[in-house]
C-alpha cells in the first residue's frame, strides 16, 4: 500500500523508479490521509478559530459566549498582565535552569558514558514517560512540613519557613518535569560532534574554557535552541505544577485560564488570554524557524 | 559554569608542558561532570522512590510518619469501588486513544509519502503544531468547540433537539490530536530510514501493493507503531489537563481523582494509587522495550523506545 505500482500483468515489471511514481490510486492516498486531516480540521483549526472569534465577543448572562464585536477582553487582559508576567518569568527562569542542569549532563552522556549511553538515555526517558501528575505530587511530600521544609525549620528554628506555595517550589517542579526535553536535543547534537575538533583546539593551545566557548557551545547551539523551545512553550502553559506546588499562590496564565473557563465560564475573557498564550507560542516558533533557516543558509554558503 | 573537558586526559598527550599547564583542572572537571550526572539522576528518581516507599506505610496519620511496612492501604484501595471506576475509565480512555491514534497516525504517515507538496507542507505544519502547542490551549479550545457544537446548548441541539454531550468520545477525541501526531512522526521517521530495495524487490516479484504492505512495509514499521501505541496509551492514561476540561458525567479518570485527593489532603492511599499508576505505565514501557528489543534482534536493526524517542525525532526534525 505504501510504494510502487502493481506490476502490470503480461508486461515485464516496470523499473522501480517509474513504479514508485505510479503508486496506488489517488483514492487510496486520500483515504489514508483523510482521518488525520479531519482531526486537524475539527480538533485543532476550528477550535482555535472559535477561541479567536470568542475573544472578540461578549460574555453571556449565564456564562459562555453571546456574540458581538469588542476589544474589551483584550483590554482586560492588558490591564491585568500579572499572570502573563508570572508565567513568562517562571518559564524563562525554568528554561535557563534546565539549560544549566541539562548541558553538563548531556555533555557527560555524549562524551563520557561510553557503551552505557543508551542506558543513561533510557534512565532519562523513564521518569519522563510516567505520570506527570504523580511526579509533581511526589514533591508535595518531599518539600512539605514532613520533608525538606520541616527539616529546615527544625535546624534553623525559623517557624515561618516554607517551600511549598512559593515560586521556588514551582520553579523546581518545572525543571523536574521538563529537564529531559532539554537534554535530548542537546545530547543529539553533542553526540554528533566531531571530537577531533576538540583535539585540534587543544593542540592550538586553547584552554578548556576557550575550547568550550569556541567549539563545543557553537556546535551545541542548534540543540540548545531546540531544547529551550521544547521546554519554554509547555512551561508557559503549565497549570498542574503551579496549582499543586504553588498552592495556586503563584498565579500563572495557566491558573488564570482554568479559572476563567471552568469556574467563571467567562469564555470571551478567557479566550483573549488564550490568544495571548498562542501569540507567545507563535513568536517563539517563528524565532526558532528563523534561527534554523539562518543556520541552513550559513551552512550552504560555507559549502559553496 | 565551568568548561567541559577535552576528551584525552592531559597525561596521555605527548605534547609537552604547555598543555599540561592548560589542563591542570582536568581531573576536577571530570569529577564534577560525574558528580553532576549522579546528582541529576538522584533528583529524577528520589521523588518516585519516595512515593512508592511510603505507599507501604502502615500509618493512618501523616503520610511521612513511618510506622512500619504494611499492605493495609493496598487492601483499602483494592476494596474501594470508586477508585476502580476511575481506573476503568482511565483504561478505556487510554485504549481508545491509543487505538485511534496509532491507526490514523500510521495511515497518515503512509499516505503523506505520496501527496503533492501543497498538501504535505500544511499537513506537516499542523502535525508539529499539535505536538508543540501547550496542552492547556488544546484543552480549552476543544471544550469551547464541543460545547458550541454538541454540548447542551450547542448548535446540534438547537437544530435537531439531539444532545450528544460530553463523555469518553470527547476525551478520546481531544487526546487523539497530540498522540496521533506523535505516532505519525514516529512512523514517518521509521519510513524514511527504511530500506526501499525490499519493497522494490517485492514488486519485481509481482506482489500486489497490499501483499507488499503486509509482508514488507508493516513488519518494518512495527517498532514505531508499537512505540506509538504504548506512548499514546500512557499519555492518555495519565492525562489530567485535557480530561478535566472535556470529561462528561461519570467519565472522570484516575488522574482527576488523584488531583482531587491532592487538593483535599493526601493520605497513604494516594501513594498507593500513584504507585499503581506508575506500575501500569512502567510495565507497558519496559515490556514494550523488551518486545521491540527481541523483535529488532530477530529482524535486524531498528530503534527502540529508549533512544530519546519523541524528543529525538523533534530534535532531528529541527536541526
Amino acid at each position: 500500500m505504501t510504494a510502487g505500482a502493481p506490476a502490470v500483468e503480461g508486461r515485464p515489471p516496470a523499473p522501480a523508479r517509474a513504479g514508485v511514481r505510479e503508486g496506488p490510486s489517488r483514492l487510496a492516498t486520500t483515504l489514508l490521509v483523510l482521518p488525520a486531516g479531519l482531526w486537524y480540521l475539527f480538533l485543532l483549526i476550528l477550535p482555535i478559530g472559535i477561541v479567536m472569534l470568542f475573544s472578540l465577543g461578549n460574555r453571556g448572562e449565564t456564562g459562555g459566549y453571546a456574540g458581538g464585536f469588542t476589544f474589551a477582553n483584550y483590554e482586560g487582559a492588558f490591564r491585568n498582565p500579572s499572570p502573563f508576567v508570572t508565567s513568562l518569568y517562571l518559564s524563562i527562569a525554568g528554561t535557563v535552569a534546565c539549560l544549566l542542569v541539562g548541558l553538563p549532563l548531556a555533555y557527560f552522556i555524549a562524551t563520557r558514558a561510553g557503551k552505557r549511553k543508551t542506558l543513561f538515555i533510557i534512565l532519562l526517558v523513564v521518569p519522563f514517560w510516567t505520570s506527570f501528575l504523580i511526579r509533581t505530587y511526589s514533591w508535595l511530600i518531599l518539600l512539605g512540613r514532613d520533608g525538606l521544609a520541616g527539616w529546615f525549620v527544625d535546624v534553623t528554628g525559623n517557624e515561618s519557613f516554607r517551600i511549598l506555595g512559593t515560586d521556588a517550589a514551582v520553579l523546581l517542579g518545572l525543571v523536574y518535569g521538563y529537564l529531559p526535553l532539554m537534554v535530548f536535543p542537546l545530547y543529539v547534537t553533542l553526540e554528533r560532534m566531531d571530537r577531533t575538533l576538540l583535539d585540534a583546539s587543544k593542540d592550538l593551545g586553547a584552554g578548556r574554557w576557550a575550547t568550550f566557548r569556541q567549539i563545543t557551545l557553537p556546535i551545541a547551539l542548534p540543540g540548545l535552541i531546540t531544547g529551550s523551545i521544547l521546554v519554554f512553550i509547555p512551561m508557559m502553559g503549565e497549570y498542574v505544577i503551579p496549582q499543586i506546588l504553588g498552592y495556586g499562590q503563584t498565579f500563572t496564565i495557566g491558573n488564570a485560564l482554568v479559572l476563567r473557563f471552568l469556574e467563571f465560564r467567562d469564555w470571551p475573557a478567557g479566550s483573549a488570554q488564550a490568544v495571548g498564550l498562542i501569540f507567545v507560542m507563535f513568536v517563539t516558533i517563528s524565532f526558532y524557524l528563523w534561527f534554523t533557516n539562518r543556520g541552513r543558509q550559513v551552512r550552504e554558503q560555507s559549502v559553496l | 559554569m565551568s568548561a567541559p573537558a577535552v576528551p584525552l586526559p592531559a597525561e596521555r598527550t605527548m605534547r609537552g608542558q604547555v598543555k599540561q599547564g592548560v589542563d591542570r583542572f582536568g581531573g576536577l572537571v571530570e569529577v564534577w561532570l560525574r558528580a553532576h550526572a549522579l546528582l541529576v539522576y538522584a533528583f529524577l528518581y528520589i521523588p518516585i522512590v519516595v512515593v512508592v516507599f511510603y505507599s507501604f506505610n502502615g500509618t493512618d496519620q501523616r503520610v511521612m510518619d513511618w510506622e512500619g511496612f504494611s499492605l493495609r492501604w493496598y487492601e483499602y484501595v483494592a476494596e474501594n469501588n470508586e477508585v476502580q471506576r476511575y481506573l476503568w475509565n482511565s483504561v478505556i480512555v487510554g485504549l481508545g486513544t491509543a487505538i485511534i491514534s496509532t491507526l490514523f497516525g500510521t495511515m497518515a504517515a503512509l499516505g503523506l509519502q505520496r501527496v503533492p507538496r501543497f498538501v504535505r507542507l500544511p499537513f506537516d505544519a499542523l502535525t508539529y503544531v499539535s505536538v508543540i502547542v501547550p496542552e492547556l490551549v488544546i484543552a480549552l479550545a476543544t471544550l469551547v468547540f464541543f460545547a458550541t457544537t454538541i454540548g447542551r446548548e450547542g448548535i446540534l441541539t438547537n437544530a435537531t433537539g439531539i444532545t450528544i454531550g460530553f463523555g469518553y468520545h470527547t476525551i478520546i477525541g481531544a487526546l487523539t490530536l497530540f498522540n496521533m501526531s506523535l505516532t505519525l512522526l514516529l512512523v514517518r521517521a521509521r519510513l524514511s530510514g527504511m530500506d526501499r530495495t525490499h519493497v522494490e524487490a517485492s514488486y519485481d516479484l509481482y506482489a500486489t501493493p497490499l501483499r507488499t504492505f503486509w509482508q514488507i512495509t508493516l513488519p518494518a514499521l512495527l517498532p514505531a507503531i508499537v512505540a506509538g501505541f504504548l506512548l499514546s496509551f500512557t499519555f492518555a492514561f495519565d492525562d489530567y489537563l485535557i480530561t478535566t476540561f472535556v470529561n462528561g458525567q461519570g467519565t472522570s479518570t484516575l488522574p482527576l481523582y488523584v488531583f482531587g485527593q491532592i487538593k483535599r489532603g493526601v493520605t497513604p492511599a494516594t501513594n498507593v494509587i500513584a504507585t499503581l499508576m506508575l506500575l501500569v505505565t512502567l510495565t507497558l514501557l519496559v515490556g514494550g522495550q523488551w518486545l521491540l528489543g527481541r523483535y529488532a534482534r530477530r529482524s535486524g536493526g531498528g530503534r527502540g523506545l529508549g533512544e530519546g524517542g519523541v524528543a529525538q525525532i523533534v530534535a532531528e526534525g529541527g536541526t
